[in-house]
């Protein structure tokens, strides 16, 4: 049965929580999975666990949080973005807001927030 | 694995589960390291224990073609003391497993003639390190489970109790 993005954001926020320990008051659709809410590279594996199984669903490696792009020395040159290396991460990354990073593609300008987790579930049982 | 720490494994179902039991015996010296006269085992080599039956069965799940690494302990709650001569048994079950990593959970007990008495509940991940994603490199051969862990792994087996 498809779900609403509120409850979607429910449960994503119950498994960050659980995941990271932090606060549910922390978990705002705008917080940033490591500088806000403190994740480390295991934290993306143990949350993509954990969203499998809130959701019922299998996430491919690579998939929500595509890391091979940013090793890529084509589409990351010099801490920015190339453009083929944007219209990559378009194709395979649909879920991220990419409003910031057109404006200046520094590679620290991608973001991975809670609205990214949310955005890439909702194409999943949305 | 740099050291053993448990006794002896006496179940393990490939990719599933697995148990190993400790005796604690009155002779080590971290017993007395903690409370002076109170001789106790630390949660911390509770949860080495459990990390130790944890990633035995997470490398074997993969024929330990994989350098398996502790990288979080999610959750441990501790419920009683570990004392000298107790016998303790790690049970490790695998939640999920994947080419970059397993979740694991499980329970540590005491057995004992009356009745078993849960002394904690963990649950812990393990990251393949040539495949996580910090992008680094480690050394080639398996510094994690040598030649010399396989040899003892041998060791504990026998026909009649276990099958690896």
């Amino acid at each position: 049965m498809a779900m609403d993005r509120d409850e979607i954001f429910a449960k994503v926020k119950e498994v960050l929580v659980d995941a990271l320990g932090v606060d549910d008051d922390e978990v705002t659709p705008t917080a940033t999975l490591r500088g806000d809410l403190g994740a480390e590279s295991i934290d993306f594996l143990d949350i993509a666990f954990r969203l499998e199984k809130a959701f019922g669903i299998k996430i491919p490696r690579g998939e929500m949080f595509p890391e091979d792009l940013f090793t890529n020395a084509a589409y990351v040159q010099n801490g920015r973005i190339t453009p083929q290396g944007m219209q990559e991460m378009k194709k395979r990354m649909p879920h991220l807001d990419f409003t910031e990073l057109e404006k200046n593609p520094d590679v620290n300008n991608v973001q991975f927030t809670v609205d990214t987790v949310v955005n890439y579930i909702a194409t999943k049982v949305g | 694995m740099r050291w053993i720490w448990i006794d002896k494994i006496i179940e393990l179902v490939s990719g599933q589960s697995a148990v190993t039991i400790k005796n604690v015996s009155l002779a080590e010296e971290h017993l007395h390291d903690l409370y002076p006269a109170f001789p106790v085992v630390p949660h911390s080599l509770i949860v080495e224990g459990f990390a130790q039956t944890a990633g035995i069965l997470v490398c074997e799940a993969r024929q330990f073609a994989e350098k398996v690494v502790l990288a979080k302990i999610s959750h441990a709650t501790f419920h009683q003391l570990v004392r000298p001569g107790d016998c303790i048994e790690f049970r490790a079950t695998i939640d999920q497993l994947s080419e970059h990593g397993a979740s694991t959970s499980g329970q540590v007990v005491l057995r004992h003639p009356a009745g078993e008495q849960l002394i904690a509940q963990i649950s812990m991940m393990f990251s393949h390190i040539d495949r996580n994603m910090a992008g680094l490199s480690f050394p080639e051969h398996n510094f994690v489970f040598t030649e010399q862990f396989e040899q003892l792994l041998r060791t504990y087996q026998r026909d009649d109790e276990i099958k690896i």
